[in-house]
């Protein structure tokens, strides 16, 4: 699979970085500044500062309504932010809009799952790699021989892509009618065809049962490792986030209130408040 | 191609159906075996064939409900007439095609004035402003006096004395349409027209491009997370079906000697609709299938005289009921398989 | 200046027909979330039972209306039984064509029952003009009913739906069928009466306009029906206040665009401000702004 252009002048490592010491090589890959946003006059996500290393997993946490989603939808300009700033790859993203950030390098999967239900698994695959592998509409009805070319490498690099995760034989299957875990695996493929340098992942492990998530983990570390990119991810299985993750920050309405290594955080007690209320 | 996938075999299936039937129509025309009420209705179908394809394309493809489809197909029908009857110069067959060919383009600029603040809009909203765009032409073209003499073609949107003809003759005349209009539509341009609409559908709906605007129709939110330009997409898709549209619609009123604005309102558009719905969404076979069906239905009810259009109501409220009933739809599917479990072993049914 | 003046009430007038068809509507939306197509029909059904009640039995006006009425709830009543009930989960699209069937079953009813020559529709005002201004204003008593009709139906509608219980149902199965239906709600009997009331409302606006218009034909309610549908959109549809400020609006623009721009083009006019609003608004003017969740 191609490589992105990457930026690989050294910097020095940034302050925001979940994990200080770690050293991340290249620019990061994603950066956020003060970032914010509010809902009328309710503040859901405030401060948010956080920096994702070039080949980092980094996990995201906190407990329900702290704001997590809703940092995934600033990310992909889902939402436009309040305040603060996001740069992907060293690039400032103010005025991008969702088409844009992809094209930027950001991909994502949906807690809710959303995929192209009416359409097979392939077809889906396909969509991820609209523009990795162009083809003009004129070209298309015409059938010109380039169109052919184009829609046998589409299909190559599609099954090449879900065979990372042992689907190229439900490639003419619908995708609705997929098992859920199979669907969640799916829009990761999907994710993945954008050709990103930050997959973000929302809840991939989410009613999966413990063998499967277990292959999941491995999963998005050989991701990682193939592909050379960063993943942030929101998940509630703290065996998976504790797992995998380099780096972990905490959310609690809205605000990070604590980052730092999987041991750090399973000692700090101001996330343990957060998830389980104050101890007397 | 070495590998014929599923789809593209389906689709072959499609272009020898319409080509067969076609062909048998052709051989009865020659042999003289067609009722003159069909062969009157052979134009029209193609027509309504083409304008439930490229309908379809909005509807069922791209996922939104579009009400005044009609509206396009005007524009393209009272271009057509101004283009054949200012080059009447030119040989028929010529002057037929340039017609469809304008006619289309016509519509497509159409599509494009429309689309763009259209395409913003969602659901019942998108729907109910394709309607007042498809009275607005329709309202236009009520007051749209076009004539022609040697000094090339004169417009007014007033009456037709402002048009200052000097001894030309007038082609459009506001609400009383194209008043002497050359009959040069063919049943045999029919039928390429309907290939040339689904031969654009089909490869559009099979390729990068219909991939993703069909994306946009199950989940707008994702195709955009996956870089897919929204807007662009839309405006294609609806652009490509206004432009279709009007190459049917210049075929149309170039099958009649006169015809009125009156004549692409909204019941039209609904028409259109109901072909594209019965046919099912997203199927183009369908829309085939039903467009042709559900227009020679109303002719051949004539007989029954004042009660064909009730008839023509129930039939389409007892269709929606029928197929929306899911025990029915059950049952039918388990009364399928049984059949055809019987038909392996001994003769079968239907 | 009179002028300005008799055009705006005859626009008011107008919009008060439009409002009263196009709460209909909007009601029907509101609740069932379907675009009851049938509606602008069902308006001339209500003409014609008055028409027929004045003309054949000789009856008077006002029984003529409640006759129209009792007709149309009853006709409303049945058509959501047999048409629109057994779709209840159906598609929208679904429910949308079969809707337009029943549209053409009852024009097509019409024009078997009561042929297509238009019938002349006597006024079920009786009463004479209004003179105001020593002459200079003359104002047909059918406007000033027809605008009083519609601030008693705005008036009774607000206080049914913030009052009484059905009304309050009504809001609730609007607002979420599932939750009306774990408190206890009839759904069922809510819809229908939605229904009921809508083409009651509908037999009046009926019976108005073609006091206003006199001209009656089974396609008399089509027009009207579409114009009173884009009324319930621009004013939001779902919304009953919406409802009417829409209708209102339509009617004033629609006879200020017909006396002061081009009556060739005054249906172009409306449908172009009915545009440029969604455009701004794209869920009419009062109709509530909704965020997909993510």
């Amino acid at each position: 699979m191609a490589k992105r252009k990457s930026t690989t002048k050294m910097v020095p490592v940034p302050s925001d970085s979940i994990v200080p010491e770690r050293d991340l090589g290249r620019a990061p890959v994603l950066e956020t500044k003060h970032l914010g946003i509010d809902f009328g006059g309710l503040t859901a996500v405030d401060d948010f500062n956080l920096t994702v290393g070039a080949t980092e997993i980094a996990g995201l946490i906190g407990p329900n309504g702290a704001g997590k989603t809703t940092v995934f939808n600033l990310l992909t300009k889902v939402y436009e932010p309040t305040r603060g700033a996001i740069l992907i790859n060293g690039q400032e993203t103010a005025g991008m809009n969702t088409v844009q950030v992809n094209k930027a390098g950001v991909a994502r999967t949906f807690q809710n799952i959303r995929l192209f239900n009416d359409l097979t698994v392939e077809d889906n695959v396909k969509i991820g790699l609209h523009n990795q592998v162009k083809c003009g509409t004129l070209t298309s009805i015409l059938r010109l021989p380039s169109f052919w070319k184009k829609e046998r490498l589409a299909r190559e690099r599609a099954l090449e892509l879900l065979s990372i995760f042992d689907m190229q034989d439900m490639a003419s299957h619908q995708a609705g009618s997929l098992p859920y875990g199979a669907q969640r695996r799916l829009e990761i493929v999907r994710a993945l065809a954008t050709n990103p340098s930050l997959l973000l992942l929302d809840e991939p492990a989410a009613g999966m049962n413990p063998v499967e998530t277990a292959e999941l983990m491995d999963t998005i570390t050989y991701i990682r490792d193939k592909f050379q990119i960063a993943i942030l991810l929101i998940e509630h299985d703290m065996n998976l986030v504790m797992g995998i993750c380099e780096g972990i920050a905490v959310l609690n309405y809205g605000r990070i209130i604590a980052k730092g290594t999987p041991d750090e955080i399973q000692n700090n007690p101001q996330v343990i408040e957060a998830y389980l209320g104050k101890q007397d | 191609m070495k590998n014929a996938t599923k789809g593209t075999r389906y689709n072959m299936v499609t272009y020898a159906m319409v080509t067969a039937v076609f062909l048998v129509m052709q051989g009865l025309l020659l042999a003289g075996k067609v009722s003159n009420s069909l062969a009157g209705q052979l134009i029209p179908i193609c027509v309504y064939v083409c304008m439930a394809i490229s309908l379809n394309l909005v509807v069922g493809i791209l996922g939104d409900l579009s009400l005044g489809h009609a509206g396009f197909m005007s524009v393209g029908a009272f271009t057509g007439v101004v283009v054949s009857m200012s080059l009447t110069f030119l040989p028929p067959l010529v002057r037929l095609l340039l017609a469809i060919a304008v006619g289309g383009a016509m519509a497509g600029v159409a599509g494009v004035i429309v689309g763009v603040p259209v395409l913003r809009l969602q659901g019942d909203y998108l729907a109910i402003v394709t309607l007042a765009f498809g009275e607005i032409i329709k309202n236009l073209l009520n007051n749209l006096y076009v004539g022609v003499d040697k000094k090339g073609l004169h417009f007014s949107m007033k009456d037709a004395q402002a048009l200052r003809l000097k001894d030309g003759t007038i082609l459009i005349n506001g609400p009383m349409g194209a008043p002497g209009i050359d009959k040069l539509s063919t049943f045999v341009v029919g039928f390429l027209l309907v290939l040339v609409v689904l031969t654009v559908t089909l490869n559009l709906i099979h390729s990068r491009t219909g991939r993703a605007i069909m994306a946009i129709r199950d989940n707008r939110i994702a195709a955009e997370s996956v870089g897919i330009n929204v807007t662009k997409y839309k405006l294609m898709a609806f652009v490509t079906s206004a432009a279709l549209a009007g190459m049917s619609g210049a075929l149309y009123a170039l099958n009649y000697s006169s015809i009125l604005p009156k004549k692409f309102d909204f019941n039209t558009s609904i028409l259109v609709l109901v072909f594209v719905v019965l046919g099912g969404m997203g199927n183009i076979r369908g829309s085939i299938i039903a467009a042709t069906v559900l227009t020679i239905l109303p002719e051949a009810l004539r007989g029954l005289n004042d009660y064909r259009m009730l008839i023509y109501a129930v039939v389409l409220i007892l269709v929606m009921l029928a197929t929306n009933n899911p025990i029915l739809m059950n049952n039918l599917t388990l009364l399928k398989k049984k059949l055809r479990g019987k038909g392996k072993g001994g003769a079968s049914h239907g | 200046m009179m002028n300005l003046l008799l055009n705006l009430i005859n626009g008011i007038s107008l919009g008060s027909v439009y409002a009263i068809i196009a709460l209909g509507y909007t009601m029907v939306y509101g609740i069932a979330k379907m675009l009851n197509f049938a509606h602008g029909d069902v308006i001339m059904v209500g003409a014609y039972i008055c028409y027929c009640a004045m003309s054949y039995l000789h009856l008077p006006p006002v029984v003529g209306v409640v006759m129209a009425m009792g007709v149309c709830t009853l006709l409303g009543m049945t058509i959501e039984r047999l048409a629109y009930k057994p779709l209840r989960s159906a598609p929208s699209l679904a429910v949308l064509i079969t809707a337009i069937g029943v549209s053409y079953f009852l024009q097509n009813s019409a024009l078997l029952i009561w042929k297509s020559d238009p019938k002349v529709f006597t006024s079920v005002v009786g009463l004479p003009p209004i003179t105001l201004f020593g002459g200079e204003l003359i104002i047909s008593s059918v406007t000033v009913v027809t605008v009083l009709a519609n601030i008693v139906i705005m008036l009774a509608l607000t206080t049914f739906t913030g009052k009484t219980k059905m009304g309050k149902s009504m809001r609730a199965v609007s607002e979420d069928k599932g939750a009306a239906q774990l408190m206890g709600i009839d759904v069922n009997k809510t819809i229908s009466m939605t229904f009921a009331i809508g083409s009651g409302l509908a037999a009046i606006a009926g019976v108005l306009l073609c006091s206003a218009y006199p001209t009656l034909m089974p396609t008399t309610g089509s027009m009207p029906g579409i114009k009173a549908f884009t009324a319930a959109v621009l004013g939001g549809i779902g919304s009953i206040p919406g409802a009417m400020l829409g209708g209102v609006l339509l009617g004033i623009i629609e006879i200020f665009a017909k006396a002061y721009i081009s009556t060739q083009l005054s249906d172009a006019i409306v449908f172009a401000v009915l545009i440029i609003v969604l455009l701004i608004r794209p869920t009419g003017l009062l109709g509530k702004q909704i965020r997909e969740k993510v």
